[in-house]
């Protein structure tokens, strides 16, 4: 297959001004990761010494990676982090999946309006319902709990909505076959649908872990307490009791809360670009 | 078609007898309607939850909106459009708005145009293609909040990277999140950087698609440069793709709140204070609920409006095809 805009093969010269122009660009880009990562093994010393060097003089990682650690709460920001996402997923494929099988596959009166619904809901900028959903949490009693902080993504309309596509391409005859069998509705969604869609369920999955572990904004209305803090609320708050005079373990900190996001990443380079362009690249 | 459809009408005819129809059609009628019942007990609880989670706190803005209610009062009366009014003869508000249109208007067309550069180049050739897409993907999805930790150490006035090089190289340097001229364009460059990989890789994809019988076609034609090709055949292929970046690319760009309430908190003064912080200081720090709702209603208005133009760009798309 040739390369398309390009000829298959580019003359050496062209070749090396391609790399020259993408190193130089993917530098800019890593910059912030290398100096986070570059202050984080720095002593304070080194920190405030002006100077070029990205790797210090005398390593001090394990010491600014263990007041990281014993500082603030970080393992328990990152554990609320890795909870709360968790429940969040669990109870959006719980609703989506068997609401993107009725869309997908049965006829009901109301399946266009239900529809339409969803891609409305698909459409709302979320921060716009936080304001309501905070009195709606404060009247159930359950602002600054866990519970405030997953309640408002219970149901997730991108999820119906890419579940229904994905539902659709899957054959009618392996529904009425396994209806032949007795295999009740429900069973079909969880036996049949799901695991035929499994790539639009790691999709969904990525996009909605991301999310949710990334997102500051709910997470700054819903809870105060610190010991309830998702990572990027916790980060925020240790950064501002240390307003600024600890750079060494406040970088070791923001390194530990985008490292797991970057390593699965790295490991799953595809699934991601897929679940977090919506399915909108292949 | 009706080929099948006259011979099964021609079959029923034949082999039915008369009394069938009745029982057939009330069959027919019962199962609809034991399907209609498994369809509503499965999409219950999504249609339960969407109706509390969006559609009635999407009614509930507009209508405190409309109230003079304070966050924890037990009381409320409508007042009209008195928020409104007050929002817009807020010189306040008004700064947040144009902030966010100087901000909207250098992150789209920056990420878009480097976005667009980046993946040409990227697939301008066959060696390094994932590893480039990677790098440059990546900032998308790194954790927004302490990234922005990590640009304040890279802008810190006397220890962060960008002024010593400045000052290496004989350059002017700056305080470049307390100056007020600065903040609010520094903001949109890490904007940019945040989302160029995401314009990147709906690049990639659209230039995949572009068939290649139309770069044959232009050889043909005598379209032998690269610049050529580029000119007649790539970029005009990659209109409805561009399109489709610039509305996302300025709805993620309305959307910006992260780096402000990190960096900068809307400051120095309110040089950079764009519409989502005030709508969450307004209505989450002052407690002034109704001009918050306000504030809420006018930021739907907005994003609405482009995500309006983008459905009916993607239609036309649809039709065109």
């Amino acid at each position: 297959m040739n390369a398309g805009i390009s000829p298959s093969r580019l003359p050496l010269s062209v070749a090396l001004l391609r790399h020259a122009v993408l190193l130089t660009t993917g530098t800019l880009i890593l910059l912030p990761f290398v100096w986070m990562l570059s202050l984080s093994i720095k002593p304070p010393g080194e920190i405030f010494r002006a100077s070029f060097s990205f790797w210090p003089d005398k390593l001090y990682a394990v010491e600014n990676y263990t007041k990281a650690l014993s500082e603030t709460p970080l393992l328990r920001y990152m554990g609320n982090g890795v909870l709360v996402c968790t429940m969040i997923l669990l109870s959006q494929i719980l609703v989506c999946a068997p609401c993107a099988y009725a869309l997908a596959k049965l006829r009901f009166p109301g399946r266009g309006l239900l529809f339409g619904l969803v891609l409305v809901g698909l459409l709302l900028p979320h921060q716009v319902l936080a304001l309501p959903l905070f009195a709606l949490g404060h009247q159930l009693g359950i602002l600054d709990t866990y519970a405030a902080l997953i309640f408002p993504y219970i149901v997730s309309p991108f999820g119906i909505f890419l579940f229904r596509q994905f539902f659709k391409t899957i054959p009618d005859d392996l529904v009425h076959a396994a209806r032949l069998d007795g295999v009740s509705e429900l069973a079909i969604v969880w036996r049949i649908m799901l695991p035929m869609a499994l790539p639009a369920v790691i999709a969904f999955s990525i996009f909605s872990l991301v999310s949710h572990w990334n997102d500051l904004f709910w997470p700054l209305i819903a809870v105060r307490d610190q010991s309830l803090m998702p990572p990027s609320l916790g980060i925020m708050a240790f950064k501002n009791e240390e307003a600024g005079n600890d750079y060494g373990p406040l970088m070791a900190a923001s390194t530990l809360v985008v490292l797991p996001l970057v390593i699965a990443f790295l490991a799953a380079q595809k699934w991601f670009v897929e679940g977090m362009t919506g399915g909108a690249v292949k | 078609m009706s080929g099948p459809l006259t011979l099964s009408e021609a079959s029923d005819k034949r082999l039915m007898p008369i009394e069938v129809p009745l029982p057939t059609a009330q069959l027919a009628r019962k199962r609809a309607l034991s399907e209609a019942l498994v369809a509503l007990a499965l999409a219950g609880p999504a249609v339960f939850f969407l109706v509390v989670l969006f559609f009635l706190p999407v009614a509930a803005i507009f209508v405190i909106a409309l109230t003079d209610w304070r966050f924890g009062a037990t009381s409320l009366s409508f007042v009209g459009l008195s928020n409104f009014r007050e929002v817009c003869a807020d010189a306040g508000f008004r700064a947040s708005l144009v902030n966010t249109v100087v901000y909207v208007s250098i992150v789209v067309p920056g990420t878009v145009i480097l976005g667009l550069a980046i993946a040409l180049v990227i697939e301008g050739g066959r060696s390094c293609r994932g590893l480039y897409r990677a790098i440059h993907f990546l900032p998308f999805m790194a954790t927004l909040t302490a990234m922005a930790i990590a640009w304040e150490a890279l802008l810190h006035p006397t220890i962060g990277l960008v002024n010593q090089a400045l000052a290496a190289l004989g350059l002017p340097t700056a305080n470049w999140l307390r100056d007020e001229n600065v903040a609010l364009p520094i903001l949109a460059v890490i904007g940019i950087w945040q989302n160029l990989g995401y314009a990147m890789v709906l690049f990639l994809a659209g230039l995949k698609s572009i068939p290649q019988e139309l770069y044959n076609a232009a050889d043909v034609d005598g379209a032998d440069l690269w610049i050529d090709r580029l000119r007649t055949v790539t970029l005009p292929m990659l209109g409805p793709v561009t399109m489709f970046v610039v509305i996302v690319v300025a709805l993620r760009a309305f959307e910006a709140f992260d780096t402000v309430k990190v960096l900068t908190q809307g400051g120095p003064g309110r040089a950079s204070e764009v519409l989502l912080y005030t709508l969450y200081r307004e209505s989450f720090e002052y407690l002034r609920t109704g001009y918050g709702a306000a504030v809420a209603v006018l930021f739907l208005a907005i994003v609405t409006t482009l995500t309006l133009v983008q459905v009916r760009f993607m239609d036309t798309k649809v039709h065109y095809q």
